[in-house]
């Protein structure tokens, strides 16, 4: 474990630590880069999906896991954003323009539902946004002369200021530039009062309320920039798939969103990172797993939803930091080593918050 | 007028049904504030037994209600026991995670179990296809049967929680759970019975369904519409489950009809966001406040 | 005009009277303590200035100006700050980040400017950070400043508790039961900073607790309150010998 000596302020609000942090990221950058080379089309093509999650996994993060409010009805903004995507593309809107328009009405969509929403607390919350995604999908199902209903629309591939998306190396670097930028701007947010009110949100509404915060305002800030960033997601999904209906937008999805946090952990960038490569990953591995299985067991459609329900209540029970969490102390064990005690991370027995007046 | 009686009827009948879901919940949640959302999941697979011991054993109607609603009930015991203690405390999302983690274990392994599969099945029941005329009205007896088997389920817990050594142990700790520990009450073995009852309760409903939907795999997501009948009768009621229950199937009988095709699948949740939005405490439910 | 007024208070909860025609006035500058039995409605009369219940009836002025009314985050900016009797801290932070929410009623950037990260938010965020640095040292928290607060001891809680309060820069402080829970080498301490929030940083205090020699050490006035109605208000002195305090501490004598 290293130390931070810590000198002045300036430091404190620095972007990285320290110059071992600085040759990590930049490592990490240039393996990024060269990936398209090194990797097969088909990988290039997952690591796409990784990367538009990962778009996902930053908005359901800021909502869910720095700001401590629930969302089951996420699916909707993501259809907002690639219908909008579809919509404009076919009128001939430039791409650039598209995009942020399908970030911004994703964004409005977000702040006219969170405002009424956010007044609940929990559970509440999370039926609300889940009735609201019904009601989402089941609009987009009967506007038929827009959204083309059942039959679904097609998009074209992306013209970037001339540059044709045409294969999924570009696609790969179009999506990694877009979540650099996003990742770049979440974490300016978190180091900022912006951020900090979210996170006073998450842990207690009352003293937050007490140092000034507006809840409902912040809480409605961080569900529409989750909505924004998940619009873009889903304009870069819609072109990534190609064809857009409305059953690809249903609450699995949603229910999906949001476990990635849970499984990634809880209130870390890193961890929406790791919850989208976790999402992407698992129905490949499971493929790939079906061939040394028994026929009869490699055959079902049922293997996937039991292994993905096992790990998530594996990792709620084990590791409720999630892989992140896991991820933190084997390398804390390594750079420990030899000298890692048992119990270094014991979990902290929280105190039972009731909702009820007792 | 008998287009109107037909309506209210299976309006009803399908309300009931979301009733005893809802009634799953809430029963959960005054126990251990937790929101299972694997409910509806759970009706289905009570369903799949009352199937096996009706159609694959061959045992009668009421003999197969009988096994699906003791194994259920093992089950909902067994699961909390298993996956619900190790999270109790932690944040109230966390533990609703793990209800959802369980709902998608449910669903793959009934789809990968034999006999079960993705496949839709009928349960025999004894008043299949037999008509009353009320009215002149022409009311199908399985209708009939489900508002009078939730009528008598009711009438059954009512008895149990009012009368019954364990049910107002039960009530006392839904109350005040330190309270009902620091009176000998055995707080986490009522939890367990709780989960039991509730699993049980949702078999009962999942099998007064069956003759409408039929049993199969996705069956539990007719269950979230219990959701917003909880919301509606105010969280954590149990007569308002039972109401929000009833609210929620007459609203989608009728705006199935009398709206615009697409209105029936969604009127529940238009409702519970109307509710939400108004009256967030529901018809019955007590306004939460918490206590610094 | 006084600094602090609270007018005729009352508020009930379903039959619950909690608070009944309560009204004092605290001076700038001044320690003001509230003590009563169990359940004498001190704690609500906090939530009744902190806006959290409105009032069944009353008002409360502070500096001039009526408050009840207003939108609860709005008492912060005012200067009003407070402490909670169940500690409320911002569990999974570090300790100097739940100073700097403190500041947040300083805040002076914009979202957008955030987004970025621009000059204007890294000149601020240094800027919080010296008030926090202040409050640290003055109570002595060097040593927790990036600690995680869930896993720190109650004693230590509670003083950060204080800190993040302080951190708001307050006018008036609120304090509900300070010493609560706190070993006798903690609590004096507490009273160390009591009386210098009042001779050093010039804060008022307006305080509920029950240890009776805290109390005496720093009050300059006193109130008393049983069953949500005024017994007495007076010195600390005056009021502890009261008969209708003693007896509604220790029962009727006969
Ligand atoms: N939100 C509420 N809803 C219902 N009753 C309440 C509420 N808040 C306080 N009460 C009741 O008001 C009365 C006064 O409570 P309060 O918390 O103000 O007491 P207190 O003087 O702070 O006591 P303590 O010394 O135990 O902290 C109590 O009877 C309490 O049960
Ligand atoms: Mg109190």
């Amino acid at each position: 474990m290293r130390f931070y000596f810590k000198t002045d302020y300036a430091q404190d609000v620095r972007l990285f630590q320290d110059g071992v942090q600085v040759f990590w990221y930049v490592a990490l950058a240039a393996a990024l880069l060269a990936l398209p080379v090194l990797l097969p089309e088909y990988l290039i093509g997952q690591m796409v999906f990784i990367l538009i999650y990962c778009i996902i996994g930053a908005g359901m993060m800021l909502l869910i896991g720095y700001t401590g409010q629930i969302s089951l009805g996420h699916a909707a903004f993501l259809a907002v954003g690639a219908y909008t995507e579809a919509l404009l593309q076919a009128r001939g809107v430039p791409f650039a323009v598209s995009l942020s328009a399908a970030a911004l009405l994703s964004g409005v969509a977000g702040f006219i539902i969170g405002m009424p929403a956010l007044r609940l607390k929990g559970i509440y919350l999370a039926i609300a946004t889940m009735a609201f995604g019904f009601i989402v999908e089941e609009v987009i199902t009967r506007w038929e002369h827009v959204t083309g209903g059942n039959s679904g629309k097609q998009l074209k591939q992306i013209d970037f200021f001339g540059i044709a998306i045409d294969n999924d190396a570009r696609f790969y670097y179009l999506c990694l530039g877009l979540v650099a930028v996003i990742f770049l701007g979440m974490i300016n947010l978190m180091r900022s009062p912006t951020g900090r009110a979210f996170v006073a949100i998450r842990d207690s509404e009352i003293s937050a309320q007490s140092m000034g915060i507006h809840l409902a305002r912040y809480k409605t800030i961080s569900f529409a920039i989750s909505a924004a960033l998940t619009g873009v997601a889903g304009a870069l999904y819609a072109h990534k798939v190609q064809f857009i209906s409305p059953e690809q937008f249903n609450l699995l999805v949603s229910i999906e969103m949001a476990t990635l946090v849970f499984i990634g952990g809880l209130g870390s960038f890193h961890g929406a990172v790791f919850g989208a490569a976790f999402i992407i990953a698992l129905p490949q591995v499971i493929v790939f797993m079906k061939d040394y299985l028994p026929t009869a067991i490699a055959q079902q459609t049922g293997l996937q939803p039991t292994i993905f329900g096992l790990i998530l209540i594996a990792f709620l029970i084990f590791e409720p930091l999630g892989i992140y969490g896991r991820w933190v102390k084997i390398r804390t064990y390594f750079s420990l080593f030899p000298f890692y005690r048992g119990g270094m991370f014991r979990r902290q027995k929280a105190y039972m918050k009731s909702d009820r007046l007792k | 007028m008998a287009q109107f009686l037909q309506l209210a009827l299976s309006g009803i009948a399908i309300g009931c049904v979301y009733a005893l879901v809802a009634l799953g919940f809430v029963l959960i949640y005054k126990a251990t504030e937790t929101v299972n959302f694997a409910q509806g999941d759970v009706m289905m697979l009570g369903g799949f037994f009352a199937y096996t011991a009706t159609a694959l054993m061959g045992w009668p109607y009421w003999a197969g209600i009988v096994f699906a609603l003791a194994v259920m009930a093992i089950f909902g015991m067994a699961a909390e026991r298993i996956v619900l203690r190790p999270v109790l405390g932690q944040a109230q999302f966390t533990v609703v995670m793990v209800t959802i983690g369980v709902g998608y274990v449910m669903r793959g392994v009934v789809t990968m179990t034999p006999g079960w599969g993705t496949d839709t099945y009928k349960i025999a029941t004894p008043f299949a296809e037999k008509v009353v005329n009320i009215g002149g009205a022409a009311i199908s007896l399985e209708q009939l049967m489900i508002i009078v088997m939730t009528a008598a389920l009711c009438a059954v817990l009512f008895a149990f929680f009012r009368f019954t050594r364990i049910g107002i142990a039960m009530q006392a700790t839904s109350q005040n759970q330190l309270a009902a520990y620091y009176m000998g009450i055995p707080v986490a073995r009522v939890n367990t019975l709780i989960w039991g009852i509730s699993a049980a309760v949702a078999t009962f409903a999942g099998i007064l369904l069956a003759p409408i939907t039929f049993v199969h795999a996705n069956m539990g997501f007719i269950g979230l519409k219990a959701f917003p009948a909880a919301v509606v009768g105010g969280f954590g009621s149990i007569p308002g489950a039972i109401v929000g229950g009833l609210i929620i199937g007459l609203v989608e009988s009728f705006s199935g009809f009398y709206l615009p095709e697409g209105f029936k699948d969604i009127a529940a949740y238009i409702v519970v966001l109307l509710v939400l939005m108004f009256k967030p405490s529901g018809l019955f439910g007590e306004k939460l406040r918490k206590k610094v | 005009m006084s600094f602090f007024t609270a007018e005729n208070l009352s508020i009930q909860f379903g039959g619950v009277k909690a608070v009944t025609n309560v009204s004092f006035e605290v001076e700038r500058g001044e320690v003001f303590t509230i003590i009563g039995p169990n359940g004498a409605g001190k704690t609500t009369i906090f939530n009744l200035i902190s806006l959290i219940y409105p009032p069944t009836s009353g008002r409360i002025l502070f500096e001039g100006q009526e408050i009840t009314g207003l939108a609860p985050h709005r008492v912060a900016n005012l200067g009003i700050a407070r402490t909670f009797q169940n500690i409320e801290l911002f569990e999974h932070a570090t300790v100097l980040q739940n100073l700097l929410i403190g500041r947040h009623t300083h805040r002076t950037t914009a979202l957008w400017q955030e987004l970025l990260f621009l000059p204007p938010v890294r000149r601020a965020e240094i800027a919080h950070r010296e008030a926090a640095e202040k409050v640290i040292d003055f109570l002595d928290l060097q040593h927790y400043r990036d600690s995680f607060v869930a896993g720190l001891p109650y004693g230590v809680r509670k003083v950060v508790e204080l800190a993040r309060a302080l951190t708001t820069g307050p006018k008036l402080q609120l304090l509900d039961e300070p010493s609560s829970g706190l070993n006798p080498e903690e609590s004096d301490d507490m009273a160390f900073w009591i009386e210098d929030l009042k001779k050093d940083l010039g804060i008022t205090v307006l305080m509920v607790e029950h240890d009776m020699s805290l109390v005496s050490r720093v009050s300059d006035r006193v109130l008393a309150l049983n069953q949500g109605e005024m017994l007495a208000l007076g010195t600390s002195r005056e009021v502890q010998s009261d008969p209708r305090v003693i007896e509604a501490y220790l029962g009727k004598q006969e």
